[in-house]
């Protein structure tokens, strides 16, 4: 056979049957992921067919998009934000326990946002295909599986059959060569590769990630960078697995164990891209070159290195992001006061993200009038973080510490900023209104976004955590 | 799904590329649990002013754009999240077809599945469609093409087996369900390439 990528590999093995010109291909799923607000519609169609699902065993339900973070009253209400987002959970709720899906659920302690939970619980592989009505699904491309967002109708034709109809997409390799300075980590990374490309630039393609830069990164540090793969429009962006993925996965409640374990990453190593593959697309950037970055208008693309001024609006769409974000061009965002910070989301709200805010915050105090939110992405997370003194350094702060779930990165369950007010938040969208209608976005690692908490304003951690200590 | 073969309407334009879903419909309105309804919050945050009043700076909002079932919209239509309410909202608020020169994958995928045509031109083509709102265009989705009013026609592309659903009004679930011996078959083959699905999930 010849030289195939890692992207080809995972996609023949889980053909059904191959596509014609007159039919797409019917793609098998390992995994399917599921949450409240994408499957409501998908389940009334299951019912008003008659279908059952046929693979619950494959199906791993959570509860993390409408759900409060502060916690229930003392008589076990929970405050969500309408009696829409309760009557979405307990739907969500009777759909499992109607169509025999094990939820994890309000009492689980496995509970958390869908694409933090599916790696911590090792049930996702790599080789696996992985869907979810959820664009950020490639989160578990990381581990070396073929992970993409799907609609609501199409989450009910897995629920129904375990398929796909899928044409296969195009295969586009980004080369990520050179060491990342200190400092600089996995979300500069991410950021600076959509502003090189795009917020288009990955449009029907699969992106592979590769190169010493990535190959260096751990796991949360993957997770974080295929995540965003999306916001350069791609179906997915994944990792050939490695050592590092191995050591992460071994032990985990639903990775393989004894003697399958070792088949398993005996059948893993054959995944990665075979030398002298062909992709559609290669590009290389030089990860040494990648500075702390941040976002400065209403799209991914649009990001700049922290300290530097940020482009003037060079058409009329770019004028119209400008004058949203209340930003001048050709001016550093430095200094900006910002009014509320969120360290969150299944692009930084895992262990490593929250110790990496928690080292800014050690023995300094979020400044006054600044309001920062701390949310861990699922409840293993803020267990273990309290076990090791987290909670205590961002109180001590003056933060707040909540529960897990995706809280202010889109906004569904009643975290929100105000309108007008600036937040500097680790997620993934800086889209008009993402957090609040008409609340103004900047995206940055947890060491920026803890780094502005403290100074009040946007500020290159390099430059003030010095003088600050 | 109703059998969709032609969608002829004046156009109404929207210039802005990177048109987001959450633009298309904000997060605040997905928990709902139905399909219908949403066309009344399709753009909600550009459409209505502070007060709930429609904000008469919004395109579709001017008296011209009223009725239009074609939407041409700038370059990356759809971006973002995957969120099917996208297509739902626009639907129900009264778009037939999306004309775009690029058009984000899963807001494609989910709009052709229920029915909304979403259709990617050259960018010359967009640019002239975009330049002379309220056009009355002709899009017959058999020979997918577009006649403009000076009886010009541009063809678009559009995936064979996605024309055959819209023309007969097949829902592809149905297909997939007719595939259930293949399915059965595949899982039951060992394959050592899916480690995964030799352990309990
Ligand atoms: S954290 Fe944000 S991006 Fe991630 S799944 Fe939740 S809402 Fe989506």
């Amino acid at each position: 056979m010849s030289a195939r990528t890692i992207i080809d590999k995972i996609w023949d093995a889980h053909q059904v049957r191959a596509e014609t010109d007159a039919t797409p291909g019917i793609l098998y799923v390992d995994l399917h992921l599921i949450h409240e607000v994408t499957t409501p519609q998908a389940f009334a169609e299951l019912r008003a067919r008659g279908l059952g699902v046929r693979r619950p065993d494959r199906v791993l339900a959570t509860l993390d998009h409408s759900t409060p973070t502060l916690p229930a009253a003392a008589d076990g209400t929970r405050p969500y934000a309408s009696p829409e987002a309760a009557h979405q959970v307990a739907q969500l709720e009777a759909n499992c326990a109607e169509f025999g899906i094990a939820l994890n659920g309000w009492d689980s302690p496995h509970r958390g946002i869908v694409h933090v939970i599916g790696p911590e619980l090792g049930a996702t592989q790599p080789g696996m295909t992985i869907v979810c009505g959820d664009s950020h699904t490639a989160t578990h491309g990381a581990f070396g599986a073929l992970a993409f967002g799907i609609g609501t109708t199409e989450v009910g034709h897995v629920l129904a059959t375990q398929c796909l109809l899928q044409r296969k997409p195009r295969t586009f390799a980004i080369h990520l060569d050179g060491r990342l300075r200190p400092g600089v980590g996995a979300k500069d990374l991410i950021l600076h590769v959509i502003g090189a490309i795009g917020v288009g630039g990955g449009t029907g393609h699969v992106i592979e990630y590769r190169g010493s830069a990535i190959e260096a990164l751990s796991m949360e540090q993957r997770m974080t960078v295929c995540n965003m793969s999306i916001e350069a429009g791609a179906r997915a962006g994944l990792i050939a697995p490695d050592e590092t993925t191995f050591a992460y996965l071994q032990g985990r409640p639903r990775a393989p164990q004894g003697e399958a374990w070792t088949r398993a990453v005996a059948a893993w190593r054959e995944l990665a891209s075979d030398p002298g593959a062909r992709y559609d697309r290669e590009i290389r950037i030089d990860a040494a070159a990648i500075g702390p970055t941040i976002s400065y208008g209403t799209h991914p693309g649009m990001v700049t290195p922290i300290g530097a001024p940020i482009p003037l609006a060079r058409d009329a769409q770019e004028a119209k992001a400008l004058d949203y974000m209340r930003f001048a061009g050709g001016r550093a965002l430095t200094g900006e006061p910002v009014d509320v910070v969120f360290v969150g989301s299944c692009t930084n709200s895992r262990l490593s993200d929250l110790r990496e805010a928690a080292d800014v915050l050690r023995g300094r105090r979020v400044a006054a009038g600044v309001r920062m939110l701390v949310v861990p992405g699922s409840v293993a997370i803020k267990h273990a973080a309290e076990a090791e003194g987290l909670d205590a350094v961002f109180r001590a702060a003056g933060a707040e510490w909540r529960d897990a779930g995706c809280s202010m990165c889109i906004g569904m369950n009643g975290d929100i900023a105000e309108p007008g007010q600036l937040v500097v938040s680790t997620s993934n969208r800086n889209f008009e209104g993402r957090q609040g209608p008409g609340a103004r976005t900047v995206l940055a690692s947890p060491r920026v976004a803890a780094t502005a908490a403290v100074a009040g304003r946007i500020a290159d951690p390099d430059a003030v955590l010095e003088d600050a200590a | 799904m109703k059998p969709l073969n032609r969608v002829r309407s004046r156009t109404a334009v929207l210039p802005f590329e990177n048109i987001d879903t959450d633009r298309i419909i904000p997060a605040r309105f997905l928990t709902t649990t139905e399909r219908v309804g949403l066309g009344r919050h399709a753009f909600n945050d550009w459409r209505y002013a502070a007060d709930g009043a429609p904000d008469p700076a919004f395109p579709l909002n001017a008296p011209e754009a009223k009725g239009c079932a074609i939407l041409i919209a700038g370059r990356n239509f759809g971006c973002g999240s995957s969120r099917e309410h996208a297509p739902w909202a626009l639907l129900d608020y009264g778009i037939g077809a999306v004309i775009s020169s690029e058009i984000a994958d899963i807001f494609r995928s989910n709009a052709l599945k229920n029915g909304l045509l979403a259709i990617v031109l050259p960018p010359d083509q967009h640019a002239e469609l975009l330049a002379q709102p309220g056009i009355e265009l002709d899009i017959d989705i058999a020979a997918s093409t577009i006649t403009l009013p000076d009886g010009r026609v541009f063809a678009f592309a559009l995936d064979g087996f996605a024309r055959h659903c819209l023309l007969n009004g097949i829902d592809q679930l149905g297909f997939l369900l007719d595939a259930e011996a293949a399915i059965g078959a595949f899982e039951r083959r060992a394959d050592p390439h899916r480690p995964s699905l030799e352990n309990p999930a």
